[in-house]
């Protein structure tokens, strides 16, 4: 084993660190020459920032993003968190992007009050920070934001389910997002009040972080602490898609209604398949697709967009109730994301 | 143990000479070195003082927490906590400050307190009972994440007192502003750098390493130096928690999840081997820098983050390789 002496050990090290190098360096060389090959060098750049790289929510946004920078001859880099929550990445990413010269920011903010003061330092430096999705808090420490309407999301369900169990008496479970993230709050208050419910009214409200996982787990701890229940919100379809299999187990999948926010794609299709009832769809491209060319807008004129800009939601269901606009699969399964 | 073939002098205080030449961070450093060369070739904002300025801020915390992971480590220990501590202790000076139970200073000196007193427990259950580094912290990571989650009922807290984000401000040098943080963690590792190679504590760490058996019937205190080292590694992520504060300008509950295995990757990137023994903590700062420039070199090429993440995960596998073989050779 020991052939060699400790001298030559210590040049055996740095050659296979110097290998090392070689052999990353032209990993991300590679990796660059694909992404920045379709870029000019006196283009406007524009940053994106999502919570996740994972979640075909993000994904979609990137896509619209890019198809919208390829457009208007603009340059995306992007950037992500390791997980969602994850501020101190998303920070980072900021920082490197105003020093790499970006124009504009668009973000989705991790954590909403968190993230305000890298904002502030990107903003005094002239960059445009536009929020995607999620908006920061206080609202304003952003220059505008192009969301959906979580509340109207929310109603729209509500009011779904308030005529689907006309004539019934009403056994709600809500599976929310996580305490404090204004979304999740939003949609579920957005959901009582389409309902005409209050939070008495929930017999039994679990977080899920939007899991599937999780949202099993909570729904069967909800049917063991209320068999009765008939009528499930969700926060989104995976969490969704949770209840369902748990009320599966139990043979009770044909009569409790679910009800959801999103509209991605395998979420849309659970509404085809009947698993979900209804779902309010969010148009992710559009967000990212609108901040490229509001951040390609100032670059060109110095005009900076301002305020809420709502970029739409619908309700997909195939099983229409009267009374409640709604559109169905074929359009959701044509618009969804993911 | 290697230290039955290699002298016991040579591990512990070899000369500057020797040391240059084998130092298991000549490796790290020229990767570093012809990562910065690479970067400041493939784009112009790379080689400015402005930016070498903002990765050390980007790296300072987990810098910090890597100071602590690598005396651990060098005992042949490790510390999944560190994130968890950290973050723990950050919502406690933070929340504290700001709703006014306490002024900056005390809240600050709190906070300390608290994160030392995790590693003192941490250094009582692996040195008394004994139970594996691994399972201990394992255990602490849980535990001072929910405390986290506890203690600040998931909320943000902001509108915190000058003193708490103090370090965080800056000064200009020639045209460069420096934040007071980032001098913080260069002096910390400069310190145990010192404390490390040229103290007798110091040697008794790498002994300790090497071999408990053999420290302990040399006459080390084997059980006081461990509880020590999980202690002042503690005190370490008390010192983060700071900067953290100071960098993000807030006390964030989620903050700090994935940096028990960013440290350790970045002790690792550094030479400092697993098996304890052997490593320094300025080879952990050549890590921390490795993780924070490819970080920032490939943001500003415009090359998407999961990049990154990638050629971490192959830098640690060499790394770790590189480690293997050198301890095969020197068995």
């Amino acid at each position: 084993m020991s052939r060699t002496t400790r001298p030559a050990l210590s040049l055996l090290r740095v050659a296979a660190c110097t290998g090392v190098a070689a052999l990353t360096l032209t990993a991300c060389g590679s990796g660059s020459g694909s992404d920045s090959a379709s870029t000019g060098s006196g283009s406007v750049k524009v940053g994106l920032i999502t919570k996740t790289d994972t979640n075909p929510f993000f994904v979609k946004m990137k896509e619209g993003a890019e198809k919208a920078a390829k457009d208007s001859g603009a340059q995306l880099v992007t950037a992500a968190g390791k997980f969602d929550g994850d501020n101190a990445g998303q920070v980072t990413a900021m920082e490197n992007m105003v020093a790499s010269g970006v124009k504009g920011i668009l973000i989705t903010p991790s954590d909403s009050k968190a993230i305000v003061p890298a904002i502030q330092k990107a903003r005094a430096k002239g960059v445009l920070v536009i929020a995607l999705d999620t908006p920061t808090d206080p609202q304003s420490a952003v220059d505008a934001l192009f969301a959906t309407n979580n509340l109207k999301a929310g109603e729209l369900i509500g009011e779904y389910a308030k005529a689907a169990m006309k004539g019934k008496t009403a056994k709600i479970a809500t599976l929310d997002l996580a305490p404090g993230v204004s979304v999740g709050v939003q949609r579920h208050d957005g959901f009582l009040k389409g309902f005409g419910a209050t939070d008495k009214d929930v017999l039994c409200a679990q977080d899920t972080g939007g899991d599937q996982a999780k949202g099993q787990t909570a729904m069967e701890n909800c049917l063991q602490k209320e068999p009765g229940i008939n009528v499930v919100y969700t926060i989104n379809e995976p969490a969704a898609l949770g209840a369902y299999t748990a009320l599966k187990a139990k043979g009770r999948e044909k009569d409790v209604l679910i009800v959801s926010v999103d509209g991605g794609c395998t979420g849309t299709q659970a509404v085809k398949d009947g698993k979900i009832a209804a779902t309010s769809q969010q148009y992710p491209l559009k967000m990212a697709a609108e901040g490229v060319k509001a951040v390609v807008t100032y670059a060109k004129d110095g005009k900076k967009a301002s305020g809420y800009t709502d970029t739409g939601v619908n309700l997909i269901t195939d099983k229409t109730q009267a009374g409640v606009t709604s559109k169905d699969t074929a359009y959701g399964l044509e618009n969804c994301w993911g | 143990m290697t230290a039955t073939t290699t002298p016991y002098a040579e591990l512990a205080a070899p000369s500057t000479a020797r040391r240059l030449l084998t130092a298991p961070t000549t490796g790290p450093l020229v990767a570093l070195l012809l990562a910065c060369v690479f970067f400041a070739v493939s784009t112009d904002q790379f080689l400015t003082g402005g930016n070498f300025s903002l990765i050390v801020q980007q790296v300072m915390v987990v810098g910090t927490l890597a100071i602590g992971q690598t005396l651990i480590i060098l005992t042949a220990g490790i510390d999944l906590s560190c994130g968890a501590v950290m973050a723990f202790g950050s919502i406690v000076i933070a929340k504290m400050a700001a709703e006014g139970s306490l002024p900056p200073l005390l809240a600050i000196g709190l906070g300390l307190v608290i994160c030392g007193g995790f590693g003192l427990i941490n250094g009582l259950l692996v040195q008394k009972i004994p139970l594996p580094p691994f399972i201990v912290t394992l255990g602490m990571l849980n535990v001072a994440f929910a405390l986290t989650h506890i203690y600040s009922k998931e909320q943000t807290v902001t509108s915190l007192p000058g003193p708490l984000t103090a370090l965080g401000q800056t000064f200009p040098l020639g045209h460069t502003d420096i934040t007071y943080g980032s001098l913080v963690t260069i002096a910390l590792f400069l310190l145990l750098a010192y404390a490390l190679s040229s103290t007798g504590w110091g040697r008794h760490v790498y002994a300790l390493g090497n071999s408990q058996e053999a420290a302990r019937l040399n006459g080390i205190r084997t059980s006081r130096l461990t509880i020590g080292i999980y202690t002042v590694a503690g005190l370490l992520y008390g010192i983060a928690a700071l900067l953290l504060i100071s960098r993000t300008g807030v006390g964030d509950p989620q903050a700090g999840q994935t940096d028990n295995l960013d440290s350790i990757t970045a002790v690792v990137l550094g030479g400092t081997s697993l098996f304890g023994g052997r490593g320094s903590v300025l080879g952990t700062f050549i890590g921390v820098l490795i993780v924070g420039v490819f970080r920032n070199g490939l943001q500003l090429m415009g090359v998407a983050s999961v990049y990154q993440t990638l050629i971490t995960g192959v830098l640690v596998i060499l790394a770790v390789t590189v480690d293997q073989i050198s301890r095969k050779r020197a068995r």
